[in-house]
């Protein structure tokens, strides 16, 4: 079988190749019924219902927000309110300091609700994907490069408890996949 | 198999022309898509960007020689005086941090209402406003005379253990802008991840496959990393929508909350809203207009339908514009408050009345042409009727700001504002700067969203030649 990258350091995993969209879409539903564990489809760009016929649930990274948005909240509270109303009360233009200040304080409170918000889905997405990372096993193939073009992948990664390489190179090949190729580190 | 698949793929190629016209016009392909926005960077420099850089950065190098003599002499060398005390420096950062607007309506409205003709202008637009709020950042820093203190607006308590105060409007402002610039970046930034791996995938020498594969955070495109992608995505347009809207609404409040007649009104905030994206869209256009005159291909992706649907904007836009100027008018004769009625006779009969007509002409009339589909389609039209927008809202802002201090409550405190030659080369300077990092812009990282766009061809469907049911 080919292979790509240290033939001489551990299996990553075995992948194919796949032409369109829907070749993989049908292959990622084969595999979740097979009951595949450690693996993923990579493609150019999302694909609608992929999650679906991968058998994986909702991200959770909104539930991550909420809470991101809740610290921000708490803090926007705690800055105002504990700065002005109790640390140095100081009235400005006739405005309060008490707790019927809110209207004023509503401003950054909702500034940083949202700060804090978009630091946590964007840094919580790369911490789920594992990313930022130098390298990757499978970059060492090279017709793995097509992938962020217009070609279509499967990876089946060497930890799964049903991989074997021989076996798996059938199924990927039935089921449309081109160039099944057995990944190895570098 | 494949026959039958193929006379299936042409039915359904037929049934997407009855649905709707295509968003990339000659069927182009996926792989076309990256080859020609990737040969954008890839390429040679081309002789006209040299050409605009050796005029823009100049002027941006100008913009920051005035900035430095400003810091270096005092604010003095601008014109703001007494009575004028908030002239061009905050006209100025108003009419900028409301063409960047455009950009985050495009990318966080427009997505959230799965408008999928959006993903070919997204990314330039989204570049503009964080150019755009840039130049804007740089006046209320600079305002504050002593930049030195700037830090005084952080939270941090000053000699005296004094805090800031929370409840003043600039305050606000500053909170609103700097959450505004940060969540700017990082929208941007986690759309260009898969472009920025695309382009490491294609890259041929080692110095510019490290600097893209850095940047690209070794993304590989996986339905795993796709999932929490897409949410991250749709969180952060889900939150740059309230956020557009409130960053200007709290612009406004820097004078809606004060007692000046004329800015003490309560339709500021939605017609400060509604005039950033009519003065955004101009500028989307201004600059998108020249890069498909250069870029001929990209006539495929951002197409008539595209600019027809933005001028479409600037028509709504424009006239909510217009219904706020009239209501104004109308609220000042009704509300029987004579100070109000003063301040708008002297804006439209006062010292300032050419610029109060310009305006009125430039943003309530000049779109009107745009009902006419001549119009329209016709981009050398739409180029000039866009230029407008643009003069029009800075007049407004100069309105707003510049009329209203130059006729206070008595006239013993009536003044003038001359703008010195440091307030124009500076404000002509920021020109530069917004034009230099957009060419930089063009240069070096793709400008058009390449994953978004394959996303909307047909064959990106799973289902995409299948019999329907």
């Amino acid at each position: 079988m080919e292979y790509a990258g240290n033939p001489e350091s551990e299996i990553h995993g075995i992948a194919a190749e796949f032409q369109n969209a829907r070749e993989l879409y049908h292959a990622a539903e084969k595999l979740r019924d097979e009951g595949f564990e450690h693996w993923d489809v990579f493609s150019p760009f999302p694909i609608h219902g992929m999650d679906e016929a991968m058998g994986m649930k909702r991200s959770i990274l909104g539930k991550l927000v909420f809470f991101g948005g809740l610290v921000g909240f708490l803090l926007a509270v705690a800055m105002q309110f504990g700065t002005s109303s109790f640390l140095y009360p100081l009235i400005v233009a006739g405005k309060p300091t008490n707790l019927f200040t809110v209207p004023a304080f509503f401003p950054i409170i909702f500034e940083l609700t949202i700060l804090l918000s978009a630091f946590t889905a964007v840094f919580g997405m790369l911490l789920m994907n594992g990313l930022p990372r130098f390298n990757h096993p499978l970059f060492n193939w090279e017709r793995f490069k097509k992938v962020t073009e217009d070609k279509f992948f499967v990876a089946i990664e060497a930890s799964d408890p049903k991989f074997s390489p021989q076996p798996l190179k059938a199924l990927l090949e039935s089921l449309g996949g081109t160039n099944v190729t057995v990944i190895h580190g570098d | 198999m494949s026959e039958a698949t193929a006379t299936v793929d042409k039915v359904s190629r037929e049934e997407a022309k009855i649905v709707r016209p295509p968003l990339v016009l000659n069927q182009r392909t996926m792989g076309w898509i990256s080859n020609y926005i990737s040969s954008i960077i890839e390429g040679k420099t081309p002789f006209w960007w040299y050409a605009a850089m050796a005029v823009t950065v100049p002027l941006s190098l100008m913009c920051f020689g005035m900035l430095a003599y400003l810091i270096s002499t005092g604010v003095g060398v601008w014109g703001n005086n007494h009575p004028v005390g908030w002239a061009w420096d905050i006209t100025n950062f108003v009419f900028w941090i409301g063409i960047g607007h455009a950009g985050t309506l495009i990318s966080a409205i427009l997505f959230l209402t799965r408008q999928k003709w959006r993903t070919s202008i997204n990314r330039a637009a989204e570049a503009m406003t964080l150019f755009a709020v840039v130049c804007a950042g740089i006046y209320p820093a600079l305002h504050v005379g002593r930049v030195w203190m700037a830090w005084y607006l952080a939270p941090v308590p000053n000699s005296n253990a004094i805090w800031q105060n929370f409840r003043s409007p600039l305050l606000w402002d500053v909170f609103a802008v700097s959450t505004y610039f940060t969540v700017s970046i990082l929208f941007w930034y986690t759309g260009l991840i898969p472009d920025l791996a695309t382009i490491r995938d294609r890259c041929t020498t080692k110095i510019k496959k490290f600097i893209y594969g850095v940047l690209a955070l070794g993304w590989r495109g996986g339905n795993r990393q796709w999932r929490h992608y897409e949410k991250a995505y749709l969180i952060l347009a889900g939150i740059s929508t309230p956020l557009v809207l409130s960053v200007h609404s709290i612009v406004s409040f820097d004078f809606a909350t004060s007692v000046i007649p004329g800015w003490h009104t309560t339709i500021f905030p939605p017609y400060f809203v509604a005039g950033a994206i009519f003065g955004g869209f101009a500028m989307v256009l201004t600059i998108m207009i020249p890069a498909c005159a250069i870029y001929k291909p990209l006539h495929d992706l951002v197409t008539h339908s595209h600019v027809d649907k933005m001028c479409k904007i600037i028509l709504l836009t424009g006239s909510i514009v217009g219904y706020a100027y009239l209501m104004e008018l109308f609220i000042a004769w009704y509300g029987a408050n004579p100070y109000e009625k003063a301040a708008f006779w002297y804006r439209a009969f006062g010292p300032y009345w050419w610029a109060y007509w310009a305006m009125m002409f430039c943003n309530v009339v000049a779109p009107q042409f745009f009902w006419f589909k001549y119009f329209r389609n016709n981009w050398i039209w739409v180029w000039v009727l866009v230029q407008f927008p643009n003069m029009g809202m800075w007049l407004e802002r100069f309105v707003i700001i510049a009329t209203t201090l130059a006729r206070d409550f008595m006239t013993s405190a009536w003044g003038m504002f001359h703008p010195t030659i440091v307030d124009w080369c500076t404000f002509i300077g920021t020109f530069g700067l917004f034009t230099t990092l957009f060419l930089l812009f063009i240069r070096f990282l793709p400008m058009i969203c390449m994953f978004e766009v394959k996303a909307v061809l047909p064959e990106a469907d799973p289902h995409y030649g299948e019999a329907r049911h």
